[in-house]
């Protein structure tokens, strides 16, 4: 590792994203790593790790890792850290620059897309509320104009051409 | 008492059989479920890419909760999870609280703090209480064995849950399950997280985390995986024949949701708590109920 492809900055980059600020808290003793139910399962996944590199400031091989993703958000690391890093909310605030500096997996647009055009993951339209209503179950409606409202004029632009579902 | 119900995307569309025995039970405990069919995404599922749009999304709803007064009360553990920690971050953060208030003001909302977030199995036992549970119960269910699945949003982060429950040391899920007379089993993948969170980042991860305690429950030979959350399902009913053949090992754990064993236990029959639904029959539990 050269010292001259570290960005000593980054950590304060991390810090200054709602919930990155215990990456500076973090003294990687691991216990994130023990408790973590995706490492068990796939050691190549380790947050300690990763909090590690981000602190070094080996600022693009934390943002393009496709590692980083991989995150269930089940919290359990937070709740084991002596440190009180949130180490779930700092792979977070690194999921989110990521996400600006365009690392982002596709699936991201899209829900945002979805959001944008129904305001609801599972599209609700006068089938399901048929449905609900054969079971006695209130119909429950779409407002995309309040998240057309939030998201921005952009998420709910048309898929771009070429770009599957 | 009366609830706001917060149903999110998931449970109204695919998860039915949860909502109709969530709302014949909690009727039956006498609890008036208020719904607001606008009330849509909590904005989880935006967290990971944009955390600020994510925040306007739950300050939405619980504006449109606060207009109401009432206590907001998610099926769903993600929900849950999202909403308390949204309404958390908005009651100690007054920069945030601003940034989201500009955000809300063209939708003609504002958030005012201290919007309480329960999901409805903390909702059952804390503001409902097992006494009362007990006084309802008609139909013990003494001769089952039940696996509680707690998942993790119904008690991480603990520091947003208001002294709820140790989530190293939950309780809370397996007391629900006992009042009604049946045993709740302890297991060694009893805390696990189901995987529902990388299922789209990786399936064949998320296969393989829900698969440790399919594999162990497979074993124990329960009446039942008891789950208080869609995407828990999702994980362990709707891919319970996906993950048998990954794994190559003999899979069959049947999976129902704490209202329809609390309906059971309340005299209410397998067809009116939307049993036909479930995909992995609970065949012992049922046979019971003919």
């Amino acid at each position: 590792m050269r010292l001259n492809d570290c960005d000593p900055g980054f950590k304060q980059e991390i810090a200054r994203e709602p919930g990155g600020q215990g990456i500076q808290a973090c003294f990687a003793c691991a216990a994130c790593t023990a408790r973590c139910p995706v490492g068990e399962l796939k050691p190549e996944y380790d947050p300690r790790r990763l909090l590690r590199l981000a602190v070094l400031g080996r600022r693009e091989e934390v943002l393009a890792s496709p590692l980083i993703w991989l995150c269930c958000s089940c919290q359990s690391c937070s709740e084991v850290c002596p440190q009180d890093v949130r180490c779930s909310d700092v792979l977070t605030a690194i999921k989110n620059l990521a996400a600006r500096a365009g690392y982002a997996p596709p699936s991201g647009q899209a829900m945002a897309r979805q959001l944008a055009a129904h305001g609801r993951l599972l599209t609700v339209g006068e089938f399901e509320n048929e449905k609900r209503a054969e079971l006695g179950l209130p119909p429950v409606s779409e407002e995309p104009a309040d998240y057309q409202a939030i998201l921005g004029a952009e998420a709910a632009a048309p898929r771009p051409a070429g770009e599957g579902a | 008492m009366r609830a706001l119900m917060f149903l999110g995307c998931t449970v109204p569309v695919r998860n039915l059989n949860y909502e109709l025995s969530a709302r014949k039970v909690a009727a039956a405990l006498g609890v008036e479920l208020v719904d607001l069919a606008e009330m849509g995404c909590c904005g989880y599922p935006l967290k990971a890419f944009d955390q600020e749009a994510a925040l306007v999304l739950a300050a939405r709803a619980l504006a449109q909760a606060g207009r109401t007064g009432l206590t907001v009360v998610p099926l769903c553990s993600s929900c849950a999870g999202t909403l308390n920690e949204a309404a958390h971050h908005l009651d100690h953060d007054p920069a945030a609280l601003a940034q989201v208030q500009e955000k809300l003001k063209p939708l003609g909302l504002t958030y005012r703090p201290g919007v309480r977030v329960r999901h409805l199995a903390r909702y059952l036992l804390e503001e409902v209480g097992l006494e009362a549970i007990a006084g309802k119960i008609v139909r013990p269910l003494s001769e089952f064995t039940f696996a509680p699945h707690y998942g993790c949003h119904l008690l991480n982060p603990s520091r947003v849950m208001e002294g709820f429950a140790d989530p190293e040391n939950p309780t809370s899920l397996a007391r629900l399950i006992e009042v009604t007379g049946a045993k709740a089993l302890d297991y060694r993948y009893l805390k696990q997280c189901c995987g529902g969170g990388v299922l789209g980042a990786d399936e064949d991860l998320a296969g393989r985390m829900a698969g440790s305690k399919l594999l162990e429950l497979t074993e124990a030979r329960v009446a039942a995986m008891v789950v208080i959350c869609p995407f828990c399902n999702v994980m362990y009913e709707g891919q319970q024949k996906a993950v048998a053949k990954k794994l190559g090992a003999e899979i069959k754990v049947p999976v129902v949701y704490l209202t329809q064993v609390l309906g059971l236990a309340m005299g209410m029959s397998p067809d009116e708590l939307g049993f036909k639904l479930n995909r992995v029959k609970p065949k012992e539990l049922l046979a019971a109920f003919k």
